[in-house]
């Protein structure tokens, strides 16, 4: 029961080793993207999950219904799906251009840059 | 209209500013617009500060009355940083009209305006009173953060930019769990309400947890030894003018956060018995100063000297908060202030030199004194207080934190702050020798002096180091009240 009972958190803490290995293990930048987008997944399902009360019923006035779930938890996560899509997005829009700058996307590829390589690039701006 | 009343402008002017700005064609009306909504939200918040150190203001959005609605509520803390994000960014704007011509030729209007969200991203975090808020605005002023990173010439901007994202939403994401962790153990999303009921439910592990994710979330993006890895890149490939802003302001805010939740929505008493705080930032503070200095006195590349050297100037900030005393917290955001000072004028100077010559390659501004001698004689005052020196700012700020060590009976502390300031005392001087001292490499062109439009702005932040140096009432005043604020002797409490 008190393994069971809590599904929910277990669910919560796996999805979310995977997408923080994902972000720290992989090199390829889409995949990293990827990973943090679990990540943020799991924690949604957290704050979600903590929204829900035993027998409640859907947030909606109506006859006959006595216990309703809380729905504060899903409106704050709407938001928090929203930044997470944007975030995906600049993050995406910054793997483009880091693909048109270097011609790859590969962080391993992309040696960590103590040296200059030049002192500015003039590069194209789209 | 009352002081309440206006107060949440000044986070409404930029968020209404930047829509505006995205649609505006051209090089001077984005500009023009950005620093008015700029100027707006700092007389705002010069005006809130005298009325928030009186009393703690509190605006219900909506009318809806908190804790079920949401508030903006203002004490001195807040107050404080929010008068100092907003000064620099309106000190800053005047710098940026020619240099921002220069590095960022087209689109101006989206540039501005992402400028303005991040400024309004980074008022709100400061004013909100609510903890979901807090994310929000976090998030807000982080991604155009990103974007503004990203439009660096140089191409490794983009590198640092998604280096800082990935490390960034992480932090804020840690954030956010900290605060679900909070709701599920108290229902509540106010920060004050927060403070009340968590007494109830504290020494639980949820409780617990909570307080462990925040402070990392926030390590984060505060750039805390060793989580700073994001910084030294992203300032350095940024445009010089995001790279000015947020070094005046986004460590900041995060550290405001960070002590907010430690010592407010926790209650210092329980943070620092949970969580070994005390040793654990006090160890990371200095760490931070002797890691940050050390490897700044190695770096050719000026902006990442100065980046490194803000993880150190870091390192003094947590250093005040680990002791855990009003001397502490005084020096911590005294610091912040004064930081954001000395580091807005460097940054300026260095800004400046490239502007002129295209690097700030350690090795390309030799002889560069003679040519530019009103640029590098600011680099070398705002370098004076940096490093320390007595009639400086900085001075000011190294002097409390170490009257704060003295006062927890730490001397050795007071050694290891002499010790960093020394190596301060190293890099600038490099750049300070490199400068006045060697000949200018033979067959480089003749330089001129930079315009007055950089050099206005960067002499007025320079004269204002010297000016806090000597008067302290505002910084210092403001400091105290807001550590008595955060340590519950003023009152948030209702």
């Amino acid at each position: 029961m008190t393994v069971l009972g809590f599904f929910n958190y277990w669910v919560v803490i796996i999805l979310m080793m995977i997408g923080l290995y994902c972000v720290i293990a992989r090199g390829n930048m889409i995949k990293k993207i990827i990973g943090l987008n679990l990540f943020q997944t799991s924690v949604f399902i957290l704050f979600i999950s903590a929204g829900k009360v035993v027998g409640g019923s859907t947030p909606i006035l109506r006859e006959g219904v006595e216990v309703y779930s809380n729905p504060l938890p899903h409106v704050l996560i709407l938001t928090a799906i929203v930044v997470g899509v944007a975030i995906t997005a600049v993050g995406l829009a910054l793997a483009v251009r880091i693909q048109e700058a270097y011609g790859t996307i590969e962080d391993d590829h992309l040696g960590d840059d103590g040296e200059d390589d030049g002192p500015f690039e003039e590069e194209q701006r789209g | 209209m009352a002081i309440v009343d206006l107060m949440p402008f000044s986070v409404l002017a930029p968020l209404i500013a930047s829509g505006v700005v995205a649609l505006l064609p051209g090089r001077f009306w984005p500009w023009a617009i950005t620093l008015l909504a700029a100027i707006v939200a700092t007389v705002i918040a010069a005006l809130t500060l005298p009325a928030a150190l009186e009393s703690t203001l509190s605006y219900p959005f909506g009318n809806w009355p908190p804790p079920i609605g949401i508030e903006y509520r203002v004490d001195a803390a807040n107050a404080f940083v929010a008068l100092l994000v907003a000064g620099m960014a309106a000190l800053s704007l005047p710098w940026a009209k020619v240099s921002i011509d220069r590095e960022v030729p087209e689109r101006q209007g989206a540039f501005y305006a992402l400028f303005l969200l991040a400024l309004a991203g980074l008022l709100g975090i400061t004013l909100t009173g609510d903890a979901f808020n807090v994310f929000v605005f976090l998030e807000i002023s982080s991604l155009a953060t990103y974007a503004l990173i990203a439009h660096g010439r140089d191409r490794r901007a983009l590198l640092a930019s998604f280096r800082y994202l990935i490390m960034g939403t992480i932090g804020a994401t840690f954030l956010l769990i900290g605060i679900a962790l909070l709701y599920m153990m108290t229902g509540t999303l106010n920060m004050a309400d927060l403070a009340v009921r968590l007494p109830e439910v504290q020494h639980t592990r949820t409780v617990d947890a909570a307080l462990a994710f925040i402070v990392v979330g926030m390590g984060l993006k505060l750039a805390m030894l060793p989580l700073h890895l994001w910084l030294p890149n992203a300032y350095a490939y940024a445009p010089n003018f995001v790279t000015i802003f947020l070094a005046g302001t986004a460590t900041k805010v995060a550290l405001y956060v960070m002590v907010r939740f430690i010592f407010t929505v926790f209650g210092g008493e329980y943070s620092f018995t949970v969580l070994p705080l005390a040793i654990v930032l006090m160890a990371l503070g200095v760490a931070g100063m002797f890691a940050g200095s050390w490897v700044a006195m190695f770096q050719d590349h000026l902006k990442r000297m100065l980046a490194y050297s803000s993880v150190a100037q870091v390192g003094y900030m947590v250093l005040g908060v680990s002791l855990f005393s009003a001397a502490g917290l005084t020096a911590a955001f005294l610091h912040m202030f004064n930081h954001a000072l000395i580091k807005v004028a460097l940054f300026m100077a260095v800004g400046t030199i490239m502007y002129r010559i295209g690097s700030i390659k350690l090795q390309d501004i030799r002889g560069l004194g003679r040519q530019m001698p009103w640029t590098l004689t600011a680099f070398a005052l705002a370098g004076l207080s940096i490093i320390g020196v007595p009639t400086t700012a900085g001075f000011i700020s190294k002097w409390y934190l170490i009257l704060a060590a003295a006062e927890a009976g730490h001397w050795w502390l007071v050694g290891l702050i002499v010790i960093t300031s020394m190596m301060a005392v190293y890099y600038i001087w490099r750049v300070i020798e490199a400068a006045w001292m060697q000949e200018r490499p033979a067959g480089s062109p003749a330089v001129r002096e930079a315009p007055l439009a950089l050099l206005a702005p960067t002499w007025l932040m320079v004269a204002l180091n010297f000016y806090f140096g000597i008067d302290t009432r505002l910084t210092v005043g403001a400091s105290t009240a807001a550590a008595e604020a955060l340590l519950g002797v003023g009152g948030l409490m209702p």
